[in-house]
């Protein structure tokens, strides 16, 4: 996976990030805004130089990997077509400050990547790099072994798209924590002790261990039975 | 070296009175006054009062507190930190801020954003699927209003206008300023219209802003406006000492950071997190010389031209919230404009 290419679409915050972190572990990176490539040219040249903007369709296209690194709240403009066989990263999270109160994207009985999984049910979604905050992760990455190594959790159902983002979450700079299956994934949302952790791979399997444990836990066992 | 302003930013924070228990809006909006004349009298550049709808802080209307400051200061710039714009009307606005200017000799400036709190948005019957379009078609509209003509406008989000004069006019022009929290979006349209840019950097390194710096000056270059010297706002806190300001700072700051966060989905935030800001993150906590070193790293490190401190956080004393404006005023800037003086010369900040 040393060269592979990798699609992000968004560019704000958490996209130019995740741009950066990719184009340093040796990946081409194409990044798609929500309109005319030409509006983010400049923002990528100075902000992550090295990746090229995108019609999201033409960077989907030349991806092995996609990042959703856009508001939840636009999943709906995702090229559900050309995402077809791809392994597709959801770094979303439902942010009601942006995306406006949602009782689908509120619902316990689902994590917001299932959602995701069924808007994009010809694609492999892979849920990680969600829980910490963009600007840790921007100051975030160390080498393998390094002693204050942070961790990005990894959920998902295909065990063969988990090892693949596994894989680059390492070569990014992160120890990939398994955290079970899209179902589970509720465990890195919001209001959950996860959400936000900028913490070593010890510690963030200890906080998914306790989850159950949790009030959030307890609400999500409630809303599920 | 480049000449730097500096501020005072709140949103008015209800702060808790000798007995400990919080005071009324009221009384928090009248200790901004007592705050904001120590800041005139202490020669601080400018003070800024930010709009929030929510019950932790007394200030909604930033303009009606500013007017009142208005008569009560001298030299003092009063600006806002931010206006919501999206969810009020630039016309409004406008007026608002044009009569603030009237009242305080010229010293009125605002600074427009789109907020990072919402509540405006569903109080005003906004729908959050318009935050991109509220903010865009209203700052551009704006930009027409500061020519202080008649203006033409047609857009999606407010009646149209054909031929509207609006007054009062000002005298020199209002000085408007777009405070951006993180997104380069918002960075490049600043840059487009040539307002000058103020950066919220409430946590992390903030050199890690440093390439916004550089886009908001390549974007001007393309638009061919104009790269203002850029402002950054962080929260901080002056005692007189270190540890005395962590320990005053620090129950009120969580209270208010760990119930914002629970609505935000946020963990609440630990010591250890706390204590990382305080020594490499954005938060200039503590003496007077720690707080002016921390403060004059940053700016020589980001070349900015102005460095505004949040300096409410919460329910803190009014007692402890005054002193450590006085000794903002008194000691921390002197010895920033000090120790700045004594840095090696930045490269020259492109200014045109």
């Amino acid at each position: 996976m040393t060269t592979s290419t990798i699609a992000i679409l968004g560019a704000g915050k958490l996209g130019t990030v995740l741009a950066r972190l990719a184009l340093a572990a040796g990946h081409r990176v194409l990044v798609a805004g929500s309109g005319d490539p030409e509006s983010i040219r400049l923002i990528l040249a100075v902000v992550s130089p090295g990746a090229e903007p995108a019609r999201a369709v033409d960077a989907v296209d030349a991806a092995d990997v996609v990042i959703l690194a856009l508001p939840l709240g636009r999943l709906g403009t995702v090229p559900a077509t050309a995402l077809r066989g791809k392994v597709v990263i959801d770094a979303m999270n439902y942010w009601w400050e942006v995306d406006g109160t949602r009782d689908d994207l509120g619902d316990l009985r689902t994590s917001t990547s299932e959602l995701v999984q069924r808007r994009l049910p010809q694609s492999v979604v892979v849920k990680a790099f969600n829980h910490m905050g963009y600007h840790d992760l921007d100051e975030g990455p160390r080498p393998v072994g390094a002693a204050d190594r942070r961790a990005i959790a990894v959920a998902g159902d295909d065990p063969h798209a988990v090892a693949t983002v596994s894989a680059l979450v390492d070569a990014w700079g992160f120890d990939p924590v398994p955290a079970g299956s899209l179902h589970d994934s509720i465990e890195l949302e919001p209001h959950a002790e996860t959400f936000g952790a900028n913490v070593s791979a010890g510690e963030l399997e200890e906080m998914l261990e306790r989850f159950p444990s949790t009030l959030r836990g307890l609400e999500v066992t409630l809303a599920r039975s | 070296m480049i000449d730097v302003d500096f501020g005072l930013d709140t949103f008015g924070d209800v702060p808790s009175d000798e007995t400990g228990a919080p005071v009324s809006h009221a009384r928090s909006i009248r200790q901004l006054v007592d705050e904001a004349v120590m800041a005139d009298e202490l020669g601080v550049d400018v003070f800024t009062v930010g709009e929030h709808h929510r019950a932790e802080y007394s200030v909604s209307s930033p303009e009606t507190v500013l007017a009142g400051l208005a008569t009560a200061t001298r030299r003092i710039r009063l600006g806002s930190g931010v206006t919501v714009l999206s969810s009020d009307d630039p016309v409004r606005v406008f007026q608002r801020f044009a009569t603030v200017d009237a009242l305080s000799g010229g010293r009125a400036e605002v600074i427009l954003g789109r907020g990072s709190f919402t509540e405006s948005f569903p109080l005003f019957g906004y729908d959050m699927a318009d935050y991109e379009v509220l903010f865009e078609e209203k700052i551009e509209l704006f930009a027409r209003l500061l020519t202080e003509r008649p203006v033409t406008w047609s857009g999606t989000t407010r009646a149209p206008l054909t031929d509207a004069d609006v007054f009062p006019k000002t005298e020199q022009g209002l000085s408007t300023w777009v405070g951006v929290g993180g997104s380069p979006q918002s960075v490049v349209r600043t840059a487009k219209y040539g307002f000058p840019l103020m950066l919220a950097i409430i946590g992390g390194q903030p050199q890690r802003f440093a390439p916004y710096l550089d886009l908001y000056r390549r974007a001007a270059e393309e638009f061919g406006t104009t790269a203002h010297p850029i402002g950054m706002h962080s929260p901080g806190f002056v005692a007189d000492t270190d540890e005395e300001a962590l320990e005053a700072w620090y129950p009120h700051f969580k209270v208010v950071r760990d119930r914002i966060g629970a609505l935000r989905g946020w963990p609440p935030v630990t010591r250890s997190e706390f204590d990382r800001e305080v020594a490499s993150g954005s938060m200039y906590v503590g003496s007077a010389e720690t707080v002016a070193q921390k403060m004059a790293r940053t700016i020589h490190a980001m070349g900015v031209g102005r460095f505004d401190m949040i300096y409410t956080s919460g329910t803190q004393s009014i007692t402890d919230r005054l002193r450590s404006v006085e000794l903002y005023g008194t000691t921390v800037i002197p010895r920033v404009r000090e120790l700045l003086a004594e840095m090696p010369a930045r490269p020259a900040v492109v200014t045109a």
